[in-house]
């Protein structure tokens, strides 16, 4: 057997908060795992040193928001094998896509000096709607454990298990009973995906949806059991939908159901 | 311990005198579990002490409305079920099943010899023993057992307890459930709270749970404890908030395939999956292989699924059931019908979880007899034949 060369790993920031590469770094002792599998070849918040391309793998964190960033992401594309879009800003947006629902000109003009010196795009976009994005990993910030699935997986060549459905699904396993039904808690858990382990529920708090929208988010349903069941305003409805996530197809239709709402 | 014929009167055992009970099981190597609140619910968890049972707590339930209010008798079981059901500890809804390592070219399994746990599951409702009766059905009725469920099945021990109230979203008096306790169990309890005193009647239902109840102080029951006892379960099935008519309900499900209420119901399903974790008899579950990031180690584990999510019924040209309506069909009609070509019975207790915890109330009751109401004046189709 040829001695086989560790698969290049490449971790690249676009619009964000780099709190998803940070959950790589988070990784401690399994991050000695991944460095004894995988070559890290470009990853600028751990190590100034950077290898030239093509890489194996591709964690690309953050939205498109500029111009130059439309640019670079082809480019990153076209040196990578496997790219994998991580957290809410790279799979939906992330919360700069409130931009999408405003002018963002008007923003500008209110913040920067000089705003003519700002090139900016309209709209704030996850990687998917530039390039081929082989897996998406969800959240606000993405899971620790889930990153490890997903590089465990490529690395041993098989599916990645990351479920798509609710959090209610983890809610149940994990036995906390829920906060909408027994408390009146307004919870985004029926509209969101699996991944974090269904965290605030368990601490009594409603899901905020940081896992984007799951497999088939009746939205519209919930909204109304919120707005009727639960006497949720519908403005409160508008904001729970437009955080990390308000980018995502489901929930920005949703939001803007409630779009003149004004109490 | 099924064969346990039951020829002594019902003793009576004093409040005072219940933890003799705990005790007793825990000598005996037995973990309790029981209710006690959590979180604004009654859940099912480690109780050793008597004084942690939920005392003067009561539930009110709704559609989709779960709250826990006081009750002022001290009542130690005045409650209905609550969230979480006794499968959870018959069987786990995560579980691993196996491992491996990688020995040179091939790979060997690691034998896990964990300890069978030994439950006490205390305050089992009539219901939630159909409900794991229908799990025996499921994991050891067919050719192929469940071994870990067989394990901890045989070792459970199981204290009854026959309701003295009856929830919002109950039906078992519909479905013949309940609310008296059925056999099955190693005692059986049923709670008086009276002026005179705060006692439970108790119904032995094995040798070992006579053997339990020999290490409690207890007296025979008088006539009038008997009695009451008896009126206060017959109190609770004429109170049951929701009914469940049972007659021809296979022929309606099979008839109402293709029924315009499937698309009604669709609109407001969310495909959480809440109404089938918390059935005390939906059984589900996919495997799971995963490896190490060093490809050394292998593991594969079983987890709860759901027929409400897409990976249920994936294949290689998808989900087979990509709508909400295909996926609440395929639920109702399972519980309600196919079940009975598969168990000769239905998946069905009357227990009302699916309906209290539904994040948005949807009422399997109420979509039963939307079906039914929907159906009259309508043509009827010949009933399909039984299937072979």
């Amino acid at each position: 057997m040829a001695t086989k060369r560790k698969p290049r790993l490449a971790v690249w920031k676009f619009a964000s908060c780099d709190g998803c590469q940070l959950s790589l770094l988070d990784c401690e002792h399994e991050l000695l795992a991944v460095t004894g599998q995988v070559e890290i070849a470009y990853f600028l918040e751990a190590s100034r040193a950077v290898m030239e391309g093509p890489y194996d793998v591709s964690l690309v964190e953050g939205s498109i928001t500029t111009p130059g960033d439309a640019e670079r992401i082809r480019e990153i594309r076209e040196a990578s094998k496997f790219l994998v879009a991580i957290g809410a800003c790279a799979t939906a947006g992330g919360i700069q896509a409130l931009r999408n629902f405003a002018d963002v000109k008007e923003f500008a003009a209110a913040v920067y000096a000089r705003p003519e010196v700002i090139d900016t795009l309209k709209r704030s976009s996850p990687i998917a709607e530039h390039v081929f994005v082989d897996f998406e990993l969800r959240g606000c910030p993405i899971s620790k454990h889930q990153l490890l699935e997903v590089v465990g997986a490529y690395l041993t060549g098989r599916k990645p298990n990351i479920p798509t459905h609710s959090v209610c699904m983890e809610c149940k396993m994990r036995g906390t009973p829920c906060v909408m039904v027994a408390a009146g808690i307004a919870c985004l858990g029926p509209v969101t995906q699996a991944g974090c382990g269904a965290l605030c529920p368990a601490y009594g708090r409603g899901c905020y949806a940081c896992f984007g929208p799951m497999e088939t988010p009746n939205t519209t349903a919930l909204a109304a059991w919120w707005r009727d069941e639960l006497g949720v305003e519908p403005i409160d409805i508008k904001r729970a939908l437009r955080t990390y996530n308000a980018g995502s197809e489901s929930f920005r239709k949703e939001s803007e159901a409630y779009e003149y709402a004004d109490h | 311990m099924a064969d346990y014929e039951q020829l002594d009167t019902p003793s009576v055992v004093l409040r005072a005198d219940l933890q003799r009970l705990f005790d007793s099981l825990h000598a005996r190597g037995y973990e309790t579990i029981a209710p006690r609140v959590e979180n604004g619910a009654i859940i099912y968890d480690e109780v050793t002490s008597v004084d942690a049972l939920p005392a003067g707590w009561t539930d009110e339930q709704e559609g989709g409305f779960y709250r826990l209010e006081g009750r002022d008798d001290g009542a130690l079981f005045g409650y209905t079920v609550g969230p979480q059901s006794w499968k959870r500890y018959l069987s786990p809804p995560i579980r691993r099943l196996w491992q491996a390592r990688k020995n040179g070219d091939g790979f060997e399994i690691v034998h896990e010899d964990a300890p069978t746990p030994h439950y006490a599951l205390i305050g089992v409702r009539a219901c939630e023993l159909h409900a794991i009766h229908h799990l025996d059905d499921v994991y050891l009725g067919g050719s192929t057992i469940d071994a870990d469920y067989q394990q901890r099945r045989e070792a459970a021990f199981i204290v009854a307890v026959n309701c003295g109230k009856a929830g919002n979203t109950c039906f078992c008096a519909s479905l013949g459930t309940g609310p008296a306790v059925g056999p099955g169990y190693d005692l059986a309890l049923t709670e008086l709270v009276t002026e005179r005193e705060h006692a439970f009647v108790v119904t032995v239902g094995s040798e070992r749970g006579a053997d339990v109840l020999a290490d409690v102080p207890h007296r025979p029951a008088a006539p009038g404890e008997i009695d009451l006892a008896e009126a206060i379960v017959a109190e609770a099935a004429r109170h049951m908030g929701r009914t469940l008519e049972t007659t021809g309900l296979k022929e309606l499900l099979y008839r109402s395939f293709e029924h315009p209420h499937w698309d009604e119901v669709a609109e407001r399903c969310l495909t959480c999956g809440n109404c089938t974790m918390v059935c005390p008899t939906c059984f589900c579950f996919t495997v799971e292989d995963t490896t190490d990031l060093t490809g050394q180690s292998a593991e594969r584990w079983r987890r709860a699924d759901s027929c409400f999510t897409t990976a249920f019924t994936f294949i290689t040209s998808g989900s087979q059931r990509a709508s909400a309506k295909a996926r609440y069909r395929q639920w109702l009609t399972h519980k309600l019908a196919t079940w009975q070509d598969q168990f000769d019975s239905l998946g069905c207790v009357g227990c009302g979880r699916c309906i209290t915890w539904c994040p948005v109330g949807i009422d399997l009751t109420a979509e039963v007899a939307a079906l039914r109401a929907e159906e009259i004046g309508q043509p009827q189709p010949e009933a399909v034949l039984e299937m072979a």
